[in-house]
């Protein structure tokens, strides 16, 4: 069993949005009743929110053997069929609005607004016995790649951040992203861990409410992806009284040198801590940290492995790099290095491949007191507001959809830029691509080219594209 | 331009909508207009008014009628 409830019984695991306190001993007789009705070792869709239900649903599969697929509530419902077609779990966990929508499953169970669906499908694909969740590589454009996470995985890297965030009981962090995303249940796993009360809000931090809640409950902590500090810092965020705020973590890409400075001398000068983090869903979650009192001194770093784990820099021919200061690729090693992929149902047998070392995909340097800043990336993706988002597979999505133009993606952060050869096309592509990957259409842009370059071997020049894109 | 063609323009290039959409257009009734959406409608408002808006006011933009309000305090005239 993973998360120990009996041991924090009368501590508020759970604030609702309504302002419902929901104790470790009421969780965890939610959990009882949720876990009788399905039966261990299979395999379910929790389509999640920022919501109770969805939350219970995610700890009693956990606790009792049932392998969760967490996928965001919002996903499309085309790409959710298709990914139900890939995997054919046993049962869906959704709310309960969404029930209607599954006619060809039967309702079982309904408790804290989400329904238990049994699915036609049973023990369709075998599980490996360490399999214990399932998450997306990139947010919401429906890829069936998943990582796959074992129990060992979970426990091993919600004990190192526990450690280096010191987290303790009296703990009250905001939700400011889903939970179907590795970062925002990285939050709720380490929190739930030492019996400290999780606020749950679909609001966003655009909103009155979300500040409403944000004081009413007290809220310590929360976490953030580079562009939620973009917009904290228009919201002159630095102006905001918040007597309760303790700390605050960024991961999901690299923030800009010059918020990270912003924000570093800003928790310095209120006594609040600032913490910036590195991670993959291939690690779990969380693989480095930058601590508190270094964030003003190193800047701009990404800082040093978590408890428990180890970096090292590889040069081209995988050899590794001693000296400081020269770039080379992250390499790192721990307990919470994910078991590998699964693309469909049949790879849900497989065993760990990786051995507990992942190759990052990353390029970094490490400075002279061993600091690390992330300086590139080797494949060809971006993250856009704390999501990946994989440049070929975009390209190949835009290829099948428009049949008789050429295109090319590409662009930087938070802003991706498709090349295409027909201008008139700019407006359909961007709105296909805001629906397939459920993206705000700020985060596109279209240049039209004459041709796209490419070289004599057919392979698309992206750096001679990257030059036009200003 | 008047006054509420800017407005309506702010919204219309920002979300990526049309301008019958504009009206009684709330918050998250879109998808456009998400938080992503919210801060570059508040950027190109401050912009086309020469304005800088309070964190209470940009957290209270709720609608589009709720903004045109708003706007009034900052002596913006729609």
């Amino acid at each position: 069993m993973m998360f120990k409830f009996d041991e924090f019984a009368d501590n508020v695991a759970i604030i609702c949005e309504d302002g419902e306190s929901i104790s470790y001993t009421e969780l965890q007789s939610a959990c009882d009743e949720l876990s009788a009705r399905i039966k261990t070792r299979s395999i379910i869709f929790n389509l999640c929110a920022n919501e109770k239900g969805s939350l219970l649903g995610y700890v009693t599969f956990i606790n009792a053997g049932i392998v969760p697929v967490m996928l965001d509530a919002t996903l499309d419902k085309e790409l959710l069929s298709a990914l139900i077609e890939s995997y054919s779990p046993d049962y869906l966990w959704v709310p309960q609005t969404q029930a209607e929508f599954f006619g060809d499953c039967e309702q079982v169970f309904v408790i804290w607004d989400y329904t238990l669906l049994k699915t036609p499908y049973t023990n369709v694909y075998p599980l490996h016995d360490e399999l214990a969740l399932l998450l997306t590589t990139s947010g919401s454009t429906g890829s069936p790649k998943f990582v796959r996470q074992s129990y060992t995985n979970i426990r091993a890297n919600t004990e190192s951040i526990v450690e280096y965030l010191q987290l303790e009981s009296n703990e009250r962090p905001i939700t400011t992203m889903p939970m179907s995303y590795t970062y925002g249940l990285s939050i709720i796993n380490s929190h739930l861990w030492v019996g400290a009360s999780v606020i749950l809000t679909q609001k966003t931090l655009m909103q009155k409410e979300f500040w409403q809640q944000f004081k009413d409950h007290g809220a310590t902590s929360f976490g953030g992806v580079p562009y939620v500090y973009e917009m904290l810092d228009k919201l002159r965020f630095f102006r905001m009284d918040l007597p309760s705020l303790r700390a605050m973590t960024q991961a999901g890409g690299k923030l800009s040198p010059e918020l990270h400075k912003k924000f570093a001398e800003y928790a310095i000068a209120n006594n609040k801590k600032f913490i910036v983090m590195y991670g993959q869903t291939e690690a779990t979650a969380r693989m480095s940290y930058l601590p508190a009192e270094k964030s003003l001194e190193k800047y701009g770093s990404m800082g040093i492995a978590i408890p428990g784990g180890e970096f090292s820099l590889a040069d081209v021919d995988g050899n590794e790099i001693i000296e400081s200061d020269k770039v080379g690729e992250l390499v790192y090693k721990g307990a919470n290095v994910t078991l590998g992929y699964a693309q469909s149902g049949s790879d849900l047998l497989k065993g760990d491949e990786r051995f507990g070392v992942l190759i990052t995909g990353d390029m970094a340097k490490r400075d002279k007191d061993g600091f690390y800043y992330i300086v590139g990336r080797k494949k060809r993706f971006l993250k856009i507001f704390g999501s990946r988002v994989n440049l070929d597979e975009t390209e190949r999505l835009l290829n099948s959809a428009f049949t008789d133009i050429e295109c090319a993606c590409g662009g930087v952060d938070d802003r991706m830029t498709v090349f295409i050869t027909n201008p008139e096309l700019a407006q359909s592509i961007i709105s296909f691509l805001v629906e397939k990957t459920g993206l705000n259409r700020i985060a596109f842009k279209v240049i039209h080219v004459e041709k796209i370059p490419r070289n004599e071997a057919g392979k698309i020049l992206y750096s001679e594209l990257n030059k036009i894109d200003v | 331009m008047t006054n509420l063609q800017k407005y309506e323009n702010a919204f219309i290039e920002t979300l990526g909508i049309e301008q019958n959409q504009t009206t009684n257009l709330e918050y998250q009734a879109i998808p456009e207009w998400d938080s992503i959406g919210h801060m570059s409608l508040i950027t190109a408002l401050e912009d086309v008014f020469d304005i800088m808006m309070d964190t209470d006011d940009i957290i209270d933009f709720s609608s589009f009628e709720k903004g045109k309000e708003l706007l009034k305090k900052y002596d913006v005239q729609i």
